[in-house]
């Protein structure tokens, strides 16, 4: 049944190669952990996809509860804690998430770093992850404030007096964030929620497209 | 190897223990948003209590009346007072009929008399809907159903209601 429905579609528009292109390449002996155990270490770059993966997710579904309102946010993150059936796990899925995130991110740079594979002609693809580990950080501290608590509203206000010590546009930079110029309130929660989950997602998907398409250009890096 | 003990190939083994593998870290991912997001459809909704509508029975007289109350509402996270409506009164039998306003065609709002050209019918003025007296139907109107009628009550002299309910006979 599922083969007569895939023969009928590549019948018509011959899908077939598009995704052997994506699918189908050879992974060399020296990444292979079959091979050599220590090779585990190129599995950090995927893993750190696979997690960003499970945040995407999750993080749809928490929008089914959450609402980016002073008077209501932290009560519907209570409620989707409390109330709702499996509610805990998935906000439990995405805020330890968050956290592992960040970790194997920094296992995958320091792989990269030590065994030297950024350089000529992988600079580039550097310069891409290290603007998806700001982009990952930046969602980490929007992310942080929306649960409307103690905590978030306390982090935020040091985050944007941080954001305030940039030279000459410090100021500036901060009523961007914060869509006041004292106050963290009602404007914050609605901007840092758009950033959270419209703006910098959608960086994401094109600094991570970016990242793919060179790694499968240029290949991985020789053995050492 | 011997052909005819090959009856799984290594392709195939392969395929079908990666489609498994895959399948259930997919549904491990999966089951619990999964789970949270269908929660309202498998909540019990919780019947509504009975609340007084400020209306004393010796007030109900044959003709329908209006009344409004308010009844509190838990919505999630939200709680608020929302109003409710309905047409009392009392029938040949001397029984107490509370009906939902609530048009059965699509949902208007029904008034008694509410169209001068059909006295003693309930009108809904969106489709001209019509019900009688009695909250049935009339035959060749939008409707399709006769009006919802509360549950309810009488406690110490005074009307207390509940949810509207589908009437059974038609």
């Amino acid at each position: 049944m599922l083969q007569k429905i895939y023969d009928w579609i590549d019948d018509r528009i011959d899908i077939t190669p598009i995704w052997r292109d994506i699918a189908d390449h050879e992974v060399p002996e020296h990444v292979n952990p079959a091979h050599h155990f220590s090779a585990f270490v190129y599995c950090f770059g995927g893993l750190t996809f696979f997690v960003v993966v499970i945040q995407i997710l999750s993080g749809m579904f928490l929008t089914m509860y959450y609402v980016p309102d002073i008077q209501n946010a932290w009560k519907s993150v209570y409620y989707l804690q409390t109330e709702v059936a499996h509610g805990q796990i998935v906000r439990g899925m995405h805020h330890w998430g968050a956290s592992v995130v960040i970790v194997m991110l920094l296992l995958h740079t320091l792989r990269v770093f030590f065994q030297g594979a950024y350089k000529k002609p992988r600079e580039l693809n550097w310069v891409v992850g290290v603007l998806i580990f700001f982009v990952m950080l930046g969602l980490g501290f929007t992310g942080y404030l929306l649960p409307w608590d103690n905590k978030a509203y306390f982090a935020t206000q040091v985050g944007l007096e941080m954001a305030e010590q940039v030279p000459f546009i410090g100021q500036q930079l901060k009523i961007l964030l914060a869509g006041d110029a004292t106050i963290v309130g009602a404007q914050t929660l609605t901007r840092f929620f758009a950033i959270h989950v419209f703006f910098l997602p959608a960086a994401l998907f094109g600094l991570l497209a970016a990242h793919f398409i060179l790694i499968r250009k240029q290949g991985i890096s020789g053995p050492l | 190897m011997s052909n005819e003990k090959q009856q799984v190939s290594r392709r195939q083994f392969l395929n079908y223990t990666l489609t498994g593998v895959g399948g259930f870290m997919a549904a491990g991912l999966l089951i619990s948003p999964i789970r949270m997001a269908v929660d309202p459809v498998l909540k019990e909704s919780s019947a509504g209590d009975l609340a007084n509508v400020g209306l004393s029975v010796d007030d109900i007289t044959s003709e329908p009346q209006r009344i409004d109350w308010s009844v509190d509402q838990v919505d999630g996270w939200y709680e608020s007072e929302v109003n409710r409506s309905a047409w009392v009164y009392r029938n040949e039998d001397d029984e107490i009929v509370a009906f939902s306003p609530v048009c059965k065609h699509l949902g208007c709002v029904v008034s008694w008399e509410g169209s001068e050209n059909h006295p003693n019918e309930y009108f809904c003025p969106c489709h001209d809907g019509r019900y009688y007296k009695d909250g049935t139907n009339v035959p060749g109107t939008p409707p399709l159903a006769p009006l919802d009628e509360y549950e309810q009550e009488v406690r110490d002299g005074m009307l207390f209601l509940g949810d509207a309910r589908p009437r059974e006979e038609a």
